[in-house]
């Protein structure tokens, strides 16, 4: 039983190492691809790279996730396992032209 | 220009309105204005280093450096608010009665005030690194410098301001009252913390979701809502939580709680000498 739970609880970290990749650039204040198309009930890796000279900010209410990039460099952002549905982010630091969406299916 | 003033505001008010319930509630130790100065020096001389190595530390640890230091940072301040809070319901009562027990008890009341100023600091260090990094992206694109710097410092006094507000509005609460609703107010802002800190350590992969979300509230009140800003900032409000967010932010109050009472019930049973001229008035 002790063994079973030891087992249980390492299965998320054996899950984390799966996780797929996707990758976002970040050019003009705009994200590209605008929309992510992610497989849904797994933990998926966005990478974000940021190609701007400015920083941005990254982030989604209905993701739960906010983070800073600054420009020209890569970051992480892990998200869900995600019940199908969009849901939309932005970046904060340019909100009008920088707008996309997961779409997790 | 108006553009930096609102982004500046929204980064500044977090830090803000903390520093207006951190004022208020040390408002009967002596020299506390020099303390929250230092602090709120020391985060904006952090603020500046970190956004200087923002992207070395983004770049730490597989990519996930900033959720670490943000983390790292939000679990120091809760810390220091759980002191601060257990601290405080030990010497309310004679601070209450006599201000001047605790004027006596300088020792006591430096590690209090350097507790409360490294709050400050933190605070200011996570909002500030942000608000730098952006301000800095907003000349590079070639925006004047006096443009900028107006709407920061619009944005800036902004905050500020709805931080004094807040300040002044506490200060007219009756003092029979007074600690405990600022108590009652730094338990929610530790939980709160707690919780982001999980937060960034999911959003890492450092720490299991348990649930994403728990609940979802965003209907009813959403977190981009102004009270839901609001309420997100002073309780720690998210209509999206996963369950070790929750779990963070119940456990905090629970254990900051727990402290609180037990130190109370030690001094029911031995009285700290501070406590002593309170007694006899």
């Amino acid at each position: 039983m002790a063994r079973l739970l030891l087992l249980s609880l390492l299965v998320p970290f054996a899950a984390a190492a799966a996780a797929p990749e996707v990758p976002i650039t970040i050019r003009d204040h705009r994200f590209e691809p605008a929309e992510v198309r992610i497989p849904a009930g797994t933990k998926v890796k966005l990478v974000v790279h940021n190609q701007d000279p400015t920083a941005e900010e990254f982030e989604s209410y209905e993701l739960n996730r906010e983070k800073v990039i600054p420009g020209g460099s890569k970051a992480s952002i892990f998200i869900g396992p995600l019940e199908p549905g969009r849901y939309p982010f932005f970046g904060e630091f340019n909100e009008k032209t920088a707008q996309g969406v997961v779409i997790a299916e | 220009m108006l553009g930096s003033a609102i982004i500046v505001f929204r980064e500044s008010l977090e830090a803000a309105l903390l520093i207006g319930i951190i004022a208020a509630a040390a408002r009967a130790l002596p020299r506390r204005g020099a303390w929250l100065g230092a602090g709120v020096g020391a985060g904006v001389a952090g603020a500046l280093v970190v956004a200087a190595f923002a992207s070395s530390i983004g770049e730490l640890a597989d990519g996930v450096g900033q959720e670490m230091l943000n983390a790292g940072v939000l679990f120091a301040a809760v810390l220091m608010l759980a002191w601060h809070n257990i601290w405080m319901s030990r010497h309310a009562r004679a601070m209450v009665s006599d201000a001047r027990a605790v004027v006596r008890d300088v020792a006591d009341g430096r590690r209090e005030l350097s507790a409360i100023a490294a709050v400050v600091a933190l605070a200011v260090l996570r909002e500030g690194s942000e608000t730098v990094l952006f301000l800095y992206g907003v000349l590079a694109q070639g925006e004047s410098v006096a443009g900028v710097a107006i709407g920061g410092v619009l944005g800036l006094a902004a905050g500020a301001l709805v931080g004094a507000a807040l300040y002044a509005g506490l200060l007219r609460i009756p003092v029979r009252w007074f600690f405990s609703v600022t108590a009652a107010m730094v338990l929610l802002i530790a939980a709160g913390m707690a919780g982001q800190s999980a937060r960034f350590l999911i959003q890492g992969d450092l720490l299991p979701a348990l649930a994403s979300p728990l609940w979802d509230t965003s209907g009813w009140l959403a977190t981009d809502s102004t009270v839901g800003m609001l309420l997100h900032v002073l309780a720690g409000y998210d209509a999206r939580p996963s369950g070790m967010q929750a779990l963070f932010y119940f456990g905090t109050l629970v254990l900051i709680l727990a402290g609180m009472r037990w130190v109370r019930t030690q001094d029911a049973i031995a009285p700290p000498p501070g406590a002593r001229a309170a007694g006899a008035t």
